[in-house]
């Protein structure tokens, strides 16, 4: 028994047309269309593209949600077993579709989806987590080489085959994990491949570091004397009882908590939620951690004009970048409609 | 924003661009060896740094040493 395949290319792919032709409504025909022809080669007699749906980029990225409705309803009649969408490449919205039809079909129908694009493609941090999304060139040029990693890929899943790495089957992480039991332990494997860092020789992490992004630095401070201050930090400096449960590790929230009845924090009043070094100091002189004391006589000094009258704070302690980078921009954005001229960010 | 902040290499990684390096992990601010009037002035120095340091134009990642 042969599987079936149903294929989601875009307008251009289809021959349909370029830009002016990126408001075509989705469509469905019999069989293969455009890099259909190469899928099918790769697939071989094992599984069948039984129809192609087709869909213009600008018209998926104008009706995200009706295009899916659509193209969810093209695609069933059909029964497939595996959906590909694409490759994509580097083409932003062609991408974004692969990967949302990809999702929607494979959660809707119960069947493994494979798409591809280029690492940079904005599709690929969206939808990763939702489907296999094969690593390949920014253009079209790039084909040939991808279509065979998707339909192995694919062919696999349809076969519920164990999957190697995702550098090894050629598909970009999804972020799970797995557990395995490797011969030698961590601290081994670890000094190893110090060893040949150290010789300045190829080595693979296996745990590898996030990616953080860069802002320009803020312009300075003009004029001191009449500006607000505000404190934030990821110490997890919170009132006493942590009133909102604030997490001790891999923090989902941060909390905002006024001081304008303060003129300095006391283990009375406040306690760290974090969980990540001895609270011991911070609890007994949470000022240790969140300068209120200092900030408090400065302010009534006329150092600067006004210590704002809440601060901000959450635990920094395994907690995702996604969710700090959330948190820095909600807390930035009071800050900036509160007037705030400049903050004071402590960390542990 | 100034970062106040111990590892100064982690802030570095993240991006501040205007970091003041602190006391200790556990005590940014403090030091429990010193006497309450002790620790307020090693507080109010690193507080004086920090509030130079936004006074400070910077074209880069910046690191305010004593």
């Amino acid at each position: 028994m042969s599987f079936r395949v149903v294929h989601y290319i875009n307008q251009f792919f289809a021959g349909i047309g370029g830009e002016e032709k990126a408001d075509h409504r989705p469509e469905i025909r019999e069989g293969i269309v455009g890099p259909g022809q190469a899928l099918q080669a790769a697939l071989g007699d094992q599984a069948t593209v039984v129809a192609t749906v087709i869909c213009g980029d600008g018209y998926f990225a104008e009706n995200i949600d009706g295009a899916l409705e659509e193209i969810l309803a093209l695609v069933a009649p059909y029964k497939p077993d595996l959906l590909v969408a694409g490759p994509a490449f580097n083409a932003g919205r062609y991408g974004t579709a692969s990967g949302g039809v990809c999702a929607m079909v494979g959660e809707k129908l119960g069947i493994p989806t494979v798409t591809g694009m280029h690492p940079e493609n904005p599709g690929v941090d969206m939808y990763r987590k939702n489907t296999y999304i094969v690593e390949t060139a920014d253009s079209a040029r790039g084909l040939r080489k991808a279509v065979p990693v998707m339909a192995v890929l694919g062919l696999k899943l349809l076969k519920g085959e164990a999957l190697g790495t995702p550098s090894e089957e050629g598909y970009l992480e999804k972020g799970v994990r797995h557990n395995v039991f490797l011969s030698r332990v961590g601290a081994e494997r670890a000094a190893e491949m110090l060893a040949k860092k150290l010789r300045g020789e190829e080595f693979v992490t296996e745990y590898p570091m996030p990616t953080f992004d860069r802002v320009p630095p803020a312009a300075a401070l003009k004029d001191l004397k009449n500006a607000t201050i505000a404190l934030v930090t990821s110490g997890g400096i919170c009132p006493k009882n942590n009133p909102d449960h604030i997490e001790a590790s891999s923090a989902s929230k941060y909390g905002a908590y006024s001081i304008d009845d303060l003129d300095k924090l006391s283990c009375e009043d406040s306690e760290t939620a974090h969980g990540g070094y001895d609270p011991t100091y911070a609890n007994a002189d949470p000022n240790r951690v969140l300068p209120v004391d200092v900030l408090r006589d400065m302010e009534k000094q006329g150092v600067f004009k006004k210590l704002y009258g809440t601060y901000f704070t959450t635990v920094g302690n395994g907690t995702p970048v996604a969710y700090s980078k959330r948190f820095g921009e909600e807390i930035a954005q009071k800050l900036k409609a509160d007037g705030v001229d400049a903050v004071i960010l402590t960390s542990t | 924003m100034v970062h106040v902040c111990t590892i100064v290499p982690i802030s570095l990684t993240v991006g501040a661009n205007r970091i003041i390096p602190a006391v200790a992990i556990p005590y940014p601010f403090g030091d429990p060896a010193k006497t309450p009037e002790e620790e307020y002035a090693i507080r109010k120095h690193i507080v004086e740094k920090s509030l130079k340091a936004l006074q400070t134009e910077v074209s880069e990642q910046t690191v305010f040493n004593d």
